[in-house]
């Protein structure tokens, strides 16, 4: 596809093990302290989750790698290259979807390429495709209020793939979505993760969620935010979807995650 | 079958509006108060014997540069306002005052200071007209969903694009409906500038033939003025659906 051809050519250069590192990452709002020298790697072409009560600073790290936010101090590396802004190798999925209302789904869906000036026939064709791909196929000219939650963030997934960026992040994407809904886009987020060749960061507060999607889960605990505790669940992942919530390593994990977050929710 | 149910709401409300006019000018509710079939063929009096067309040719001459010039520059004004902080603290305080202010009183201020000519009367039309362009506009530049911009900001749009595919449309229903307030009052505006610095136009019939007694003409006239602003922002209003068209299928609302 066109949009990647005018990107400088990486291949020369090393390509580190961890599509994205946070190096000592600290973010203050005022007095109040979000982050505190936080240091996390997040491995190529695997799903980490960020999973931690609310007010653990995890919706901020992630807003921090996608260069919307910056740190107070302390560095976001990309591939090896220092974050200052937002970039075409992240894509970002909103927790309340951020479609623009007046916009059909086929135009919200090429936003990210129309914004970068790619020809209207192109964009959507490559949207039109991410669209089938989500299963919307048929919705192209439908309008967001005129969908479902889940089919409102379908769009949003989409529009995040269309831009073609290596690394995906989602901030509680499916939070605002009905639990049926839900569970068929986690398994549809396994499919992802094993056909796309991109890094996903996916925020969460579900522990059933985070034990079920992700190659490595990073609890994060408040005042002051820190990472406690990296779990990576292997032994689970090469089960089908249909077997994981049933696998006794599967319901280890997610009791002894809640052992460890319980004392922090109030 | 929508469209005919509205146009017959539509026709409908109009026949009672008229007919309780007309029962009313024929008790009557007052000596100076004329039915509508008298108003109405006033009215046809008046176009057919030129004095309409002559009327509204001045009329429109305020009404349109002052117009204009509060549409363009109220919300030019009004998306830097809703844009800087600064800029807000600095001019809306303008412009709740001229909202705010006792326009008939002042108006012997601007014709001490512009004279009785048509300067004078673009004011009335801008004062009248702008605070709520400014304002609304202001308001709704301001409230943009955050996420929104956030959302652009992230699929690398530069300033200008968000403030040309996210700020603008997300706020235009808002502009829109502060231009409709400002059109409307715009044409307040250009009338009492006819009646209290020099009668012209439109407000010269209204003057004249409440002097002379006249009161079907002088009601023709006021009917005139108000037929005329609703189709003007009947057009406002189709220009809105064109310009953006998603604007009428509704909001997102959770």
């Amino acid at each position: 596809m066109s949009q990647i051809s005018d990107r400088p050519d990486s291949a020369s250069k090393p390509v580190p093990e961890n599509a994205v590192a946070a190096r000592n990452v600290s973010k203050n709002y005022g007095d109040v302290e979000a982050l505190r020298d936080l240091s996390l790697d997040f491995p190529r072409g695997q799903l980490t989750s960020l999973l931690g009560p609310s007010g653990c600073g995890k919706t901020t790290l992630l807003k921090i790698i996608a260069g919307l936010l910056e740190p107070s101090s302390g560095e976001i590396l990309v591939n090896g290259e220092l974050v200052d802004g937002p970039g075409p190798d992240r894509a970002f999925v909103f927790q309340d979807f951020a479609l623009l209302p007046w916009a059909s789904v086929i135009r919200n869906v090429a936003f990210g390429l129309e914004l970068r000036g790619v020809a209207k026939s192109e964009r959507e064709a490559i949207a039109e495709r991410y669209i089938k791909d989500v299963g919307l196929a048929g919705f192209e000219n439908s309008f967001p209020h005129e969908l479902s939650g889940g089919m409102r963030q379908r769009v949003g997934l989409a529009r995040a793939l269309s831009v073609d960026a290596q690394v995906l992040l989602m901030d509680e994407p499916f939070s605002a979505v009905d639990e049926q809904t839900r569970r068929k886009f986690q398994e549809d987020l396994l499919n992802l993760v094993a056909n796309e060749n991109k890094t996903f960061i996916f925020v969460t507060h579900s522990i059933e969620e985070a034990v079920y999607v992700s190659d490595q889960i990073a609890i994060l605990l408040p005042r002051p935010s820190r990472v406690s505790e990296i779990i990576r669940p292997s032994g689970i992942r090469g089960k089908g979807a249909d077997s994981i919530r049933r696998d006794p390593e599967y319901l280890d994990i997610v009791d002894r995650i809640w052992a460890s977050l319980r004392s922090y929710v109030e | 079958m929508t469209g005919y149910r509205s146009l017959f709401l539509k026709v409908l409300s109009a026949v009672l509006v008229f007919g309780a006019w007309e029962i009313a000018g024929r008790i009557p509710v007052s000596y100076s108060f004329p039915t509508f079939l008298d108003t109405m063929s006033a009215l046809v009096a008046l176009t057919l014997d030129g004095t309409m067309l002559r009327a509204y040719a001045e009329t429109l001459q305020p009404l349109a540069v002052g117009i204009s010039i509060s549409a363009v520059f109220g919300i030019g004004i009004g998306l830097w306002v809703g844009l800087s902080a600064r800029f807000d603290w600095l001019f809306s305080p303008i412009f709740i005052v001229m909202q705010a202010a006792p326009l008939a009183a002042l108006i012997p201020l601007l014709v001490m200071a512009y004279g009785v000519g048509l300067t004078s009367k673009v004011f009335v039309v801008c004062i009248m007209a702008m605070p709520v362009i400014v304002l609304n506009t202001g308001g709704a530049v301001r409230n943009t969903p955050s996420s929104l911009q956030e959302m652009g900001r992230s699929f690398l749009a530069r300033e200008d694009q968000i403030l040309l595919k996210v700020i603008i449309p997300a706020a235009s229903p808002v502009i829109f409906s502060g231009l409709r307030l400002g059109i409307s009052a715009g044409f307040i505006g250009a009338i009492l500038a006819e009646l209290k610095i020099t009668p012209t136009g439109v407000g010269d019939i209204i003057t004249y033939s409440r002097s002379i007694a006249d009161y079907p003409s002088m009601y023709a006239a006021i009917f005139s003025i108000i037929l005329f602003a609703v189709l003007f922002l009947n057009l406002v209003e189709r220009l809105e659906n064109v310009l953006f068209k998603g604007n009428d299928r509704g909001y997102v609302s959770d």
